[in-house]
């Protein structure tokens, strides 16, 4: 009996890197603290996320023992189905609050947008793999367009948060493959000209009509609102926060879509400064963790994903905290393994357990 | 062109496409983990500008935030509706809102209550029981909401208030609706009251799904037709987005949805009839209920003594509420429906009419009353009211003459059961299903009920059991019978319109505020009597008899229309073997009075219940009282004051 338990715990364990999982585990364990609050104590919304938490570990765990070249094989079929599937949902989807993201499953909805943010980076991974060692010019052109079909589509779904953000996915899937410091320079100048740069600088109103003219569904009442409320709610949580529960941001009703994207707000006013550096410091060891494994990687797909996979949590979770805290513009980014939402979760530790797969699974060639 | 798109070993090198081409691995691993360098650099700067931001937001801008986060901000505040009217069957209006000013306080949002309620006190008028209400509603209200300190508030208290304001942050005043009562406690166990939302009521409006439309809202019906039809007259909610300033005031409204008020609601009731009916109470307790038979409105309910609904309107305060709550005439007991009392002489008619029915009895059909009814075998004796019996005695003197020793024969050759089938027609032992909330549905006894009412473990079979002792005490409306007010103007109102019963009702049309339609309450299906109408017109006979030659008529001398009617005594107190002296007997434990008719005979257009509690014989306290009512509804009378009461001279019959 103890030995068969034994061989259990070898399995479950053998391919989950400790130290990535309790990570991860930590950070969620202080989403749902923080959901209970902002969900008004709702312990049937907690139950609903510990729910997709447990069907998101099992998924983390079976992709986590998955080999990656059979990943690699994996991603044209994965891109291509999730090509087809945003088609779909531009022709049949369910339109909510003005936008057409979801696809009708009978039991549920499914937003191909999320498969997109795994599928992208893969795709990209697997081509430079492919060719590895025969990549010229026309091939980061190719790889510019399977970035900018899926982006189109989500763009005129209309999500443009979850658009750049896959863009940003293919970007750093160009950046490790070696894409030219030249052509990384003029990319960001002239996408960094515009919005960061003027932002802080622009008034309310200003601030406001970019916004709507950018995402005009995005919210009806003025993002300048959830902003400027997201901001007071971080401001008056000062250093050691309002408490647990006592967040009057969260709790008067003042604070947006405080169990999804603005989630960290309520997280910064009840916990306050304090508690925001410990969330920051939780997150560096996990993006540390993924970048060490990037580091010691074999191949040059394992290399390529995992650097990606590890880049993109650190652009959740910057993008989430800095449209919180006001830096950046109000876009659809969740908070990463902190925000409700089953679909997020469940691609967030897919994420996981690819990189799990990678660090299981490394040839140790390099010395 | 092309040596610009990718890179692999920096500028020196001038052949970047060859280079690719090139296996080296260690080169190669070389610059990817420049790159991963260059990435984990650039996440630590984006983690140390986060901490910036956040150092920036939470230690620098602080304060800036805590004071937006408290007071800057826009504010959804509800607007609540205005309440509906009640008015009575001739548009006199019985309940209405009005706007006041209050002044009121937000806890949350003051240092030190005591020393701002002090400062207050300075300006404006505070008494100390001002100060324990205010208390009472803090203990029982979340700490976010605002809370009046003082209520109607005089133009110059406002004026002096305004001058000060900056003196008192989180104090303002605030223009609120209030509930006034112009009859006060005329008719008010029939109106009600409101109150301000508790735990209780809060669970109801989630019931009701409409806890959005009660934001804002500080009063709910509590009792009556206030609380019946609560959601008729409470109005959909409406809603301004405010700008609100550093003080938390309301600087500008940016959009507006307007409340709808609530709806109007007519009663049934004739407040000038409810007038002369609680006059004619005087100082008495007791209930009357009068119907229309012919439609089942009820035209007036009393339940005396009352209250004055004002109390309620604003917290009713704590010597109020216990002199109304432990006063032995318990003014807050709604008698018509909640009062279930003996029904003693006046179940008569119903169980004559019963006899006629099953054909135990034809109305020519005598006993002889010798003045007491043994069973046989037995030793009790049931007595009759009169001394030495009625003699030789029909159905008509039965009623008439209200004698005993008739019905306990009757009962004993009767079958419980049988009589409760009978008697369950006229709705007793069951609510009458009026529109106003709280009624009990008295007893009207059975072999199940009585197995059922004894079925705890502290009883025994035998107590279980019906007996025949039982059945004769039911048969002249004592023993277990308990019947409310209403059951019995109910069950008279059946007789007046020949077997035909309306449930009664009190609300007559409800008016859609802005549509000016009338919407008429449904009526609800009438209720047939399986009885014969030559059976009924025994009854009625015999019930006019009463009034004319019977135990009525010295209340009913002279009366300019012919009326039918039975009068009722029921027992509380048991002496037993010894005559029952009502002068020798303590006040309260006195009989009930009953006294149940309807007039005019032929075509009657009112028929009622009274009861005077501890009012003696029916004929004495109960009768006049009905007579008054009658008089004005039916001769345009109107006597002012209570009715007489008889002050019969104790003599051998003591018949009611």
């Amino acid at each position: 009996m103890g030995q068969f338990l034994a061989r259990v715990w070898e399995v479950l364990s053998r391919r989950v890197d400790s130290f990535l999982f309790g990570v991860a585990l930590t950070i969620a364990g202080v989403g749902l603290i923080t959901l209970f609050s902002a969900a008004d104590q709702s312990l049937a919304r907690v139950w609903s996320q510990v729910t997709s938490l447990a069907f998101a570990l099992v998924l983390m765990w079976v992709v986590a023992n998955i080999p990656p070249q059979t990943i690699a094989r994996g991603a044209l079929p994965l891109y291509a189905a999730g090509i087809v599937l945003l088609i779909a949902v531009a022709l049949w989807g369910v339109s909510v609050n003005g936008s057409r993201r979801w696809l009708n499953l009978g039991f549920g909805r499914f937003q191909p947008s999320e498969l997109m943010k795994v599928a992208v980076p893969l795709m990209l991974a697997w081509y430079f793999q492919k060719f590895e060692g025969r990549i010229g010019w026309k091939d980061f052109v190719l790889a510019a367009v399977l970035i900018a079909v899926p982006v189109y589509l989500i763009k005129r779904q209309p999500d443009l948060g979850t658009s750049l953000l896959i863009a940003a996915s293919g970007f750093y899937v160009l950046y490790f493959a070696g894409l030219s410091w030249k052509v990384i320079a003029g990319l960001v100048a002239a996408a960094g000209a515009a919005a960061p740069l003027i932002w802080p600088h622009l008034r309310d109103y200003q601030r406001e009509r970019i916004l709507t003219f950018i995402d005009p569904t995005r919210d009806p009442l003025g993002a300048g609102y959830h902003s400027s409320q997201a901001s007071i709610a971080l401001g008056s949580g000062g250093v050691v926060g309002k408490g647990w529960l006592n967040g009057t941001q969260t709790h008067l009703d003042f604070l947006p879509e405080r169990h999804t994207d603005f989630i960290f707000a309520v997280f910064g006013e009840e916990f306050g400064l304090i508690g925001n550096a410990v969330l920051l410091v939780l997150y560096l060891m996990l993006i540390g963790r993924g970048l060490m494994i990037t580091a010691g990687a074999s191949t040059l797909f394992t290399r390529l994903i995992a650097g990606a996979i590890t880049l993109m949590f650190f652009t959740y979770a910057f993008v989430n905290m800095g449209m919180v805290s006001g830096v950046l513009p109000v876009v659809g980014v969740p908070l990463p393994l902190v925000s409700y939402g089953g679909t997020a979760l469940t691609s967030l530790f897919i994420g996981l357990g690819i990189l799990m797969s990678v660090q299981a699974h490394r040839k140790l060639v390099n010395t | 062109m092309a040596r610009f798109i990718f890179t692999s070993r920096g500028r020196s090198d001038n052949g970047a496409l060859a280079s690719l081409e090139l296996k080296n691995p260690g080169r190669e691993a070389f610059l990817f983990q420049r790159r991963l360098t260059i990435a984990a650099v650039l996440i630590t700067m984006g983690v140390i500008g986060l901490l910036g931001r956040f150092f920036y937001l939470q230690v620098v801008q602080h304060r800036h935030y805590q004071t937006l986060a408290e007071t800057n901000r826009i504010a959804i505040v509800p607007i609540v509706p205005n309440r509906g009217v009640i008015r009575d069957r001739n548009g006199i209006v019985l309940a209405q809102s009005y706007s006041a000013y209050t002044l009121e306080i937000q806890p949350a949002r003051v240092k030190d209550l005591e020393q701002t309620i002090d400062a207050l006190a300075e300006v404006i008028d505070i008494q100390p029981r001002d100060r324990r209400r205010f208390k009472k509603l803090m203990d029982e209200s979340k700490s976010f909401e605002s809370l009046p300190i003082r209520t109607r508030l005089t133009d110059n208290e406002v004026a002096r208030f305004a001058v000060n304001r900056y003196r008192f942050p989180g104090v303002e005043i605030k223009a609120r609706l209030f509930r006034q009562y112009p009859y006060a406690e005329l008719a008010s166990h029939v109106v009600g009251y409101i109150g301000r939302i508790n735990d209780r009521d809060v669970a109801r409006i989630e019931e009701w799904g409409e806890s959005a439309n009660y934001k804002g809202s500080d009063y709910i019906g509590k009792v009556g037709i206030e609380l019946s039809y609560e959601r008729e007259l409470h109005g959909t909610t409406g809603v301004e987005e405010v700008e609100v300033d550093a003080g938390g005031r309301a600087v500008r409204t940016l959009s507006r949805v307007a409340p709808a008020s609530g709806n109007d609601l007519t009663l049934t009731l004739d407040i000038k009839l409810q007038e002369v009916a609680e006059a004619a109470f005087g100082t008495r307790r007791g209930a009357l209920v009068a119907l229309d038979p012919a439609t089942g409105e009820v035209l007036a309910m009393v339940s005396k003594p009352g209250y004055d609904p004002n109390l309620f309107v604003d917290g009713i305060d704590t010597a109020n509420w216990e002199l109304l709550n432990e006063s032995p005439d318990k003014p807050l007991l709604n008698r018509p429906l909640r009062g279930a009392y003996p029904p003693g002489s006046t179940i008569k008619p119903f169980l004559a009419l019963s006899a006629l029915t099953s054909g135990k009895r034809t109305p020519a059909q005598t006993i002889f009353d010798p003045g007491y009814f043994q069973l046989p075998g037995a030793a009790h004796r049931f007595n009759d009211d009169k001394k030495g019996g009625h003699g030789t005695v029909d159905m008509y003197k039965s009623i008439v003459a209200s004698c005993d020793t008739y019905y306990y024969i009757l009962a004993s050759e009767t079958d419980i059961d049988d009589t409760y089938r009978f008697m369950s027609q006229f709705g007793f032992g069951r609510k009458t299903g009026i529109d106003v909330e709280g009624e009990l549905p008295g007893i009207l006894p059975s072999r199940e009920w009585k197995r059922q009412r004894f079925s705890g473990k502290e009883f025994r079979e035998e107590h279980r059991k019906w007996y025949l002792g039982d059945s004769i005490s039911a048969g002249i409306g004592q023993g277990y019978n308990a019947f409310t007010p209403i059951q019995l103007a109910q069950a008279i109102a059946m007789i007046a319109n020949d077997g035909v019963s309306f449930p009664p009702h009190l609300v007559q049309s409800i008016r859609t505020i802005g549509s000016d339609v009338q919407r008429p309450v449904a009526a609800q299906p009438p209720h047939t009597l399986g009885v014969k109408p030559e059976h009924l017109a025994v009854i009625k006979n015999a019930l006019v008899g009463v009034a004319k030659e019977g135990t009525s008529a010295a209340a009913f001398l002279k009366s300019a229309y012919v009326s039918g009617g039975k009068t009722g005594t029921a027992q509380l107190y048991s002496l037993k073997g010894e005559k029952y002296t009502a002068s020798q007997v303590d006040e309260r434990l006195r009989d009930h009075a009953w006294y149940i008719a309807y007039a005019p005979a032929d075509h009657p257009r009112i028929a009622l219940a009274v009861l005077v509690e501890n009012g003696g014989f029916g004929a004495q306290a109960a009768a006049p009282i009905a007579r008054q009512v009658f008089d004005y509804v039916l001769a345009g009378e109107k006597k002012p004051g209570p009715a007489p009461a008889f002050t019969v001279p104790e003599t051998e019959d003591q018949s009611d």
